[in-house]
């Protein structure tokens, strides 16, 4: 059938004219992407990776075990996680895929850390204004339902490939949660506990920092987790548009027909990800 | 004696209006329309319906009513929580309705604080820091908030819970928090809305208690928000009862239960307990005829009973002080005898009470004798008024004159 509207055409159009009238910006922001991804990865590559599985189990056990660290109590209660993070990461040096893991957690780090400064600040706006919530809803619906592949297309027109792409991709589709989990905690402070800041003359900002943002922490952190979550399953897609780490050795497996390859990427994938969603949500529990 | 306290809030023809067309709902409201009609026609929620107050420095003044009788919002007016949509309120002489926003923030931080029916307790802080709340938000030292704090946990007696959270504590002692907030901040005003209606009635009770403790001691001004009618006449020095929007009634306890200004308030009173509010001086009858003991013989005294048609009579000295009644009987034996006075009738052993003696005080008075009850005044001892048996027994049980003497008909059948 013939097309009577052609949305695909205008989208196209735009994107264009943003790539031509902008190229100073998107050359920076490449930049920028870039050397982080590389500065960050270049530090945890010189380090040993015994030296890295020690400071990541420890971290590990401290954000199980909390004050109790130095208990029995709380030496029994992060056992479990402590040995899953050392084995875990055995496994992923053992199997020869340290360094992609290294590059894959990288990309996961900068992504949530870029989706978070814009998700966080979003969800703080939408809970405090019905007309921001009712404009950024939908949009945010959009990116969520959106296959995450077509925000790979426009990511290389502007970028080409690289990591970069990837991470503006892996950010684009990780935002949502940051977004929505925020408002949603901020919404669900009692209006009780708002109204007595208010009576006792707090400002909006007192408001804000006293009290809703320190009663929404949980929710908040419970929106990180879903963000690491979502940036480590997209930063796999984004080896498509020549993001390095785990995603790409996966890839590289399908298009070998080579099954130990994508399976071995594979469980390292499953590791990284048990490790940082029980570290994150431990400390959410706090 | 309350009209001589400066007034401290003054309401002056305060309406609001909840929903978008306020202006319109206004203009409806000011022509008469009732307040169904207004919603039907606008959408618009009458609130508040021109209300006026006059609230004296250290007083408690209740604002009494059942949920929707818009006590809650009107005492959102008073620090503007709620923005009345028409009126004034003047807390001392300042408009609080034209303050700017940072008076406003000003007038809430240093003048007055509020304690509320859900606690309003922020749960990730310990009990000290949320005492210290109110300091911390108008940017005192963390040293001089936690002196501060620490004093006001003291006089609501919670010392040693300060490093609890709340969630570790019940409701009584949460809201003890919710007052020691307040309080820290050394306000003049103190609004309380349901402040103890979340709680069991013996903590309620206590702290009712507590609250008017503190008052003889700090003297605040305090508005206080219930529904509960027995609340408001035990804390209350003067009660307004509002009912949808509008404020019925202002007085003290004994005012509303013996004048109720409407219907609505009488049915609202009816099942109170009397009995200890109800005084010696609304009951008393105050002109009565008096024998002085001194000027007048067994003669004139039964000449006087018998025009009055009373056969007891109290007797004053020249100074008309209270000394005693006389009865109509031994009256007559002195004028048989050929006495010139009545000094050996004088029953001395009678019971007298001052003004403020409730009924409850004065009914174990009265049993096994047969003098009505004198009420003398405190500094002079002069004669006030007397209550009769039958006044009280009518007060205590709220029977009618002619249903008494059914009973007594009754009794006597039997």
């Amino acid at each position: 059938m013939e097309k009577l509207i052609d949305i695909g055409k205008y989208i196209e159009i735009g994107i264009n004219a943003l790539e031509e009238n902008f190229s100073g910006l998107w050359g920076a922001i490449d930049n920028l992407i870039s050397w982080t991804v590389d500065s960050i990865n270049s530090v945890f590559l010189i380090l040993p990776f015994y030296v890295i599985i020690a400071l990541i189990t420890i971290g590990a056990y401290y954000a199980k075990a909390g004050k109790k660290a130095f208990t029995k109590e709380g030496a029994s209660k992060a056992a479990g996680m402590t040995a899953f993070v050392i084995l875990g990461l055995l496994l992923v040096w053992a199997m020869g895929y340290w360094k992609e893991a290294i590059q894959t957690t990288t990309l996961v780090i900068v992504s949530t850390v870029i989706a978070l400064i814009f998700g966080i600040p979003l969800g703080i706006w939408s809970a405090r204004s019905n007309t921001a919530n009712a404009i950024i809803r939908p949009i945010l619906d959009l990116m969520q339902t959106m296959p995450a592949f077509v925000y790979l297309i426009p990511a290389i027109f502007f970028f080409s490939v690289g990591n970069t792409p990837g991470v503006i991709a892996t950010v684009i589709f990780s935002l949502p949660p940051a977004v929505r989990l925020t408002s949603l905690g901020i919404r669900n402070v009692p209006s009780d506990v708002i109204e007595a800041g208010y009576a006792f003359g707090a400002t909006e900002k007192q408001i804000l920092f006293k009290i809703q943002l320190p009663l929404a922490k949980t929710t908040i952190l419970a929106g990180i987790n879903q963000v690491i979550l979502l940036a480590l399953s997209m930063v796999v897609i984004a080896s498509m548009v020549g993001a390095k780490g785990l995603g790409s050795i996966v890839y590289q497996g399908i298009q070998q027909n080579n099954i130990a390859k994508g399976f071995e990427a594979g469980l390292g994938i499953v590791v990284l990800a048990i490790i940082l969603d029980r570290i994150t949500q431990s400390i959410a529990k706090k | 004696m309350s009209d001589k306290r400066k007034t401290k809030i003054h309401v002056e023809n305060l309406t609001l209006i909840f929903g978008k067309r306020k202006q319109e709902a206004l203009k409806l409201l000011q022509q008469g329309i009732s307040k169904d009609e207004i919603l039907k026609r606008t959408k618009c929620t009458v609130g508040v319906n021109n209300a006026n107050l006059e609230i004296k420095e250290g007083e408690i003044f209740v604002i009494m009513g059942l949920s929707g009788s818009g006590k809650s919002t009107l005492i959102r007016c008073l620090n503007r929580l709620n923005d009345p949509t028409s009126g004034k309120v003047f807390i001392d002489d300042f408009d609080i309705t034209r303050e700017s926003n940072k008076e406003l923030l000003e007038t809430r931080r240093t003048k007055m604080s509020m304690v509320f029916q859900k606690f309003g307790l922020l749960p990730h802080r310990t009990i000290l820091e949320n005492a210290a709340f109110g300091l911390e938000i108008r940017g005192e030292e963390k040293e001089s908030r936690e002196k501060r704090a620490i004093q006001a946990l003291e006089t609501v007696g919670l010392k040693g819970y300060e490093a609890q959270l709340p969630s570790e504590l019940s409701g009584g002692m949460q809201q003890r928090v919710g007052l020691a907030r307040a309080l820290a901040n050394d306000p003049e005003v103190l609004l309380m809305d349901e402040a103890f209606s979340a709680l069991d009635p013996l903590i309620k009770s206590d702290m009712q208690d507590e609250l008017l403790q503190i008052q003889n001691k700090l003297h605040k001004t305090i508005v206080f928000i219930t529904h509960d009618l027995d609340e408001a006449i035990k804390i209350g020095d003067r009660i307004a009862i509002m009912k949808d929007g509008v404020v019925e009634q202002i007085g003290t306890a004994e005012d509303i239960l013996t004048n109720p200004a409407s219907d609505y308030v009488e049915a609202f009173v009816e099942k109170v307990d009397r009995k200890s509010i109800i005084t010696a001086e609304t009951l008393m009858f105050k002109k009565n005829t008096v024998v002085e003991i001194n000027k007048e013989g067994p003669k004139g005294v039964l000449r006087k009973m018998r025009s009055v048609g009373l056969d007891i009579l109290p007797v004053e000295d020249d100074s008309k002080k209270f000394l005693g009644y006389v009865w109509v009987h031994d009256v007559l034996k002195l004028e048989k005898a050929k006495e010139t006075t009545i000094e050996k009738a004088l029953k001395t052993e009678v019971p007298s009470v001052y003004k403020n003696y409730t009924v409850e005080e004065m009914l174990p008075l009265i049993t096994g004798i047969r003098y009505p009850v004198a009420v003398v005044d405190e500094d002079s001892g002069r004669l006030l008024g007397i209550v009769s048996q039958t006044s009280l027994i009518i007060e205590a049980t709220r029977y009618e004159m002619d249903e008494v003497m059914e009973l007594k008909e009754k009794a006597n059948e039997i």
